[in-house]
């Protein structure tokens, strides 16, 4: 009994001092300081993607923080589009996502592309949430209302109403060249994106 | 008791905090950088792992920072002036050297924060965020200075968050701590 009684309260004591490694070690820029959410670890994906590689991507348009409306046919022939939606404004990881890509503009320009960034906030908090970031270059996008649609028409409407974090590549054709439904809890490699961007660049 | 050792064995590398002034560098080491003016610069040679207080100098800068920060990336001009700073003023020069640990960085993410902001001095990537656990997760940007011994011993003697309010304070601190002038 007092053997059990050791290992229970081990097993309690190491849980407790586990638990703080499990907390998200994103957006710890103290631009954000005490405003992230904690939304702890959620299950890594959680919709079923209406799209696929090699397919024309679906076409949409959305109002920009900036107030403009954009459309993806807009750079139909013109610009190769990196799609990034993220699940939600003022969250761990998505706080830090698009900052990286901010400071890597010249990659995006070396292989010809734009970055759309989107979540399902409204243009209130994405405009909040953005300006701890600094002047982003590329357009952020609001998929609020009607809620998610667009991230529905991909598939990647989670069941709790945020967008996975994803990643779609689209030529200057239109169609779908790269997709990476990313594990919500963890940051996607830029190496591998800048990778596929090369790609695109060398015509592969 | 098997199983306790089993379950209790991972609480073993956590930091309570941030690591205190007057204490100690967790015990974690550094890969040697294949570049010869930054090995020359850290005053270390061959290849392999490195500690903080091998490098040849009286203090060592740490940054802790993230090129996914924003702050970080806010802040970089200034550290790089704190660098110039230290390299122009000859009695400095040799004895403050500046390190980055780049948290949750991969290498090639490190790579590019060096080059978006001509970073002079080493940054190191910190991939799976392990030396970020033993640092006490802190925020970012975050700044330790190392005094190091003749005998290689070392001592924290500035340990804090956030962006310098002006260079030449955070200097002026960091060589008055180090009793350099």
């Amino acid at each position: 009994m007092k053997k059990r009684l050791m290992i229970i309260s081990c097993l309690v004591g190491a849980v407790l001092l586990v638990m703080p490694a499990l907390r998200s070690a994103f957006a710890l820029s103290d631009a954000y300081k005490d405003n992230i959410y904690d939304t702890g670890s959620l299950k890594p994906v959680d919709s079923a993607l209406k799209v696929r590689i090699g397919e024309k991507a679906p076409d949409f348009r959305l109002q920009a923080v900036s107030g403009e409306k954009v459309s993806l046919s807009r750079y139909r022939g013109k610009k190769n589009v990196v799609i990034s939606f993220v699940p939600a404004a003022w969250t761990p990881v998505c706080s830090d996502q698009w900052p990286g890509y901010n400071i890597v503009r010249e990659m995006f320009d070396a292989s010809d592309s734009i970055l759309l960034g989107i979540t399902v906030d409204n243009i209130p908090t994405l405009f909040s949430w953005t300006n701890q970031m600094g002047n982003l270059w590329f357009p952020v996008l609001s998929d609020f209302w009607p809620h998610g649609a667009v991230a529905k028409k991909y598939g990647v409407l989670r069941a709790d109403g945020m967008a996975e974090r994803v990643l779609f590549v689209i030529d200057k054709k239109g169609i779908i060249r790269y997709i990476d439904v990313h594990d919500i809890n963890q940051r996607p490699s830029l190496e591998v994106l800048m990778g596929e961007l090369e790609k695109l660049k060398q015509g592969k | 008791m098997v199983w306790g050792v089993i379950l209790c064995g991972p609480a073993a590398g956590l930091a309570a905090g941030p690591p205190p002034v007057g204490g100690q560098l967790p015990d974690f080491t550094l890969g040697v950088p294949k570049d010869a003016a930054e090995k020359s610069y850290l005053g270390l040679s061959g290849s392999g792992a490195f500690k903080i207080p091998q490098i040849r100098a009286k203090t060592v800068v740490v940054e802790i920072f993230s090129m996914y920060c924003p702050y970080c990336q806010r802040e970089a001009p200034n550290v790089n002036r704190l660098y110039e700073k230290i390299e122009a003023d000859p009695a400095l020069k040799g004895k403050i050297k500046l390190i980055g640990i780049g948290v949750g960085n991969s290498a090639f993410e490190v790579g590019v924060f060096h080059k978006r902001y001509g970073i002079p001095f080493p940054l190191f990537p910190d991939g799976d965020f392990v030396l970020h656990k033993l640092l006490g997760e802190v925020r970012t940007p975050y700044f330790i200075g190392v005094k190091i011994g003749p005998d290689g011993s070392h001592q924290l003697i500035h340990s804090r968050l956030g962006a310098f309010e002006s260079v030449e304070k955070f200097l002026d601190e960091i060589v008055k701590a180090s009793d350099l002038k």
